[in-house]
């Protein structure tokens, strides 16, 4: 059956949409009165958007029993680092234009960035290990254990948006609760996994 | 003394939107002309265009600085009693009815008034002062307000010996202002000032900007601008001017007193606790600018603060 290079296809493109958007926007005088601003938002939220769906493929494969979830989990992962770095390069260029003093007291002084870099830089392990051969090369159960520091991830950047908005923690907290579901479900599924309700564990 | 006036940017600005308006105002006018002719009592508040103000002098406060775009003054706003984005206010606050509109002068004054919008805008000559805008989050403007000195209506309510600061209230009415069906801040909007920053010259009671009434989403139909504090001190759609003894609670210091001061002069040496101050981005422009203390206005300002310790006073 040929339907699982079609859905990765369509799954690739659907996956550059905010980055067409924001160039569109760009390009059609859309990014509103502070385009910096708004690119750092658009991409820092897109990066959390893509971390919350990496992490919805086990819940989803197991909830469903589907097998496809699993084959689209490293696309979505690259992607939240490919948007990661676009967050992060808007940082560094377009808002503290490589001023390195200040951002490197940036990163000391201000909590949100001090835990927004940090995540940025835990992900970095997990994107430049994520081919079969550096899975082969790890070994399953030491690249299984390296690549749960993505929880870690996703929880620094729940935090990094929750810490920078100025009082309307609206937004943060939407994606606080996706991610205490999906984390909530696995502490389930990790204490209750001989329950036969779902679909079994391999 | 030598006083630099290079060539004046503004008048032609201005004269460029007139025809620009024009235009629109001449569009917009028909339809609502014909309504008006139909129903006139539906059509007592004439906001669908903006109404010119006239402009009795120029002030000598104002900054030669290249003013912000009207579109972007326009777009751009913190005014949380119509949402919390900055892009929301501009489409919310069409919702708000600045006419009529009252604001009592109150509290420990000998002679309390309230007046209507129209007789507080006959109170003195507006002024156009064209000002830099400073905001807390780390970007800034540069807005031709129209009004006069806020320190106008105030001698004339005469405060009493024991009127120590001015307290500003906003308008709360979540029928209006959407915003204030959630709680992300106190209603209604509370700021406050030091007598003497309010009797300030520099401190405006602003009715209009570029030329107009000022949009709802600026603010209307009169606000505070004091360009020296970051942005949230300029209390907007004002109703309420009250002469107290004590240092007025503002809603932002009920809402985070860790982060937010009584003063809260635009300051790069004392950095918001989550964030710099050393430097904010002029809307249009690409790079950061440097802050300056007092957003520039220390020359005429700085001497309120003499021997305070304005870390500590922030």
């Amino acid at each position: 059956m040929k339907l699982l290079p079609v859905l990765r296809v369509s799954a690739f493109l659907a996956c550059l949409i905010p980055l067409a958007r924001l160039l569109w926007l760009g390009f059609h005088d859309g990014l509103g009165a502070n385009p910096i601003e708004f690119i750092t938002r658009s991409t820092g939220t897109w990066t959390l958007t893509f971390l919350l769906a990496t992490l919805a493929i086990t819940p989803l494969r197991r909830l469903s029993g589907w097998p496809w979830p699993i084959r689209l989990r490293r696309m979505l992962g690259l992607f939240a680092f490919f948007y990661a770095c676009l967050h992060f390069t808007t940082y560094i260029w377009l808002d503290q234009f490589f001023d390195l003093s200040g951002i490197y007291r940036d990163i000391l002084k201000r909590p949100f960035i001090t835990i927004g870099f940090s995540s940025f830089l835990l992900l970095i392990p997990l994107a430049a290990t994520s081919t079969q051969a550096m899975m082969r090369r790890l070994g399953g159960r030491n690249w299984q254990r390296l690549h749960r520091l993505v929880y870690l991830v996703a929880i620094g950047g729940v935090v990094h948006y929750w810490w920078l908005v100025k009082k309307d923690v609206t937004q943060p907290a939407i994606y606080a609760a996706v991610l205490a579901l999906l984390l909530g479900y696995r502490l389930w599924f990790h204490f209750f996994s001989s329950s036969p309700l779902f679909f079994r564990k391999r | 003394m030598l006083i630099k006036r290079p060539s004046d940017i503004l008048p032609s600005e201005i004269t460029e939107r007139k025809i620009y308006l024009g235009r629109r105002q001449f569009l917009q006018s028909m339809p609502g002309a014909v309504a008006a002719a139909l129903a006139p009592g539906l059509f007592a508040t004439p906001t669908f265009a903006a109404e010119k103000l006239p402009i009795s002098r120029k002030s000598p406060f104002s900054t030669t600085e290249q003013a912000t775009p009207h579109k972007e003054v326009t777009t751009y706003n913190n005014f949380y009693e119509f949402g919390t984005d900055k892009s929301d206010p501009a489409q919310a606050a069409k919702t708000l009815i600045t006419r009529p509109w009252t604001v009592s002068i109150e509290g420990e004054v000998k002679r309390p008034k309230v007046y209507g919008v129209e007789e507080l805008l006959r109170l003195a000559p507006l002024e156009e002062r064209i000002y830099r805008l400073r905001c807390v989050e780390g970007w800034s403007m540069v807005i031709p307000w129209l009004g006069f000195s806020l320190s106008e209506i105030i001698h004339r309510a005469e405060p009493t010996g024991s009127a120590k600061y001015v307290e500003f209230v906003s308008l709360h009415d979540p029928r209006q202002m959407p915003g204030q069906r959630s709680g992300v801040l106190g209603w209604p909007y509370v700021e406050g000032l030091r007598l003497d920053e309010a009797m300030h010259p520099l401190t405006l009671l602003a009715f209009g900007l570029y030329g107009e009434v000022l949009p709802q989403q600026n603010g209307a139909p009169l606000r505070l601008v004091v360009p020296w504090k970051y942005g949230f001190k300029s209390a907007k759609s004002i109703v309420k001017i009250r002469l107290v003894e004590k240092p007025p609670v503002s809603a932002w210091i009920r809402a985070a007193p860790g982060e937010y001061g009584f003063f809260s002069n635009v300051n790069p040496a004392v950095d918001h606790p989550r964030w710099s101050q050393a430097r904010e981005r002029r809307i249009g422009e690409f790079l950061k600018r440097p802050t300056l203390p007092f957003n520039g206005y220390g020359d005429q300002v700085a001497r309120l603060y003499a021997g305070m310790d304005l870390k500590k006073f922030f």
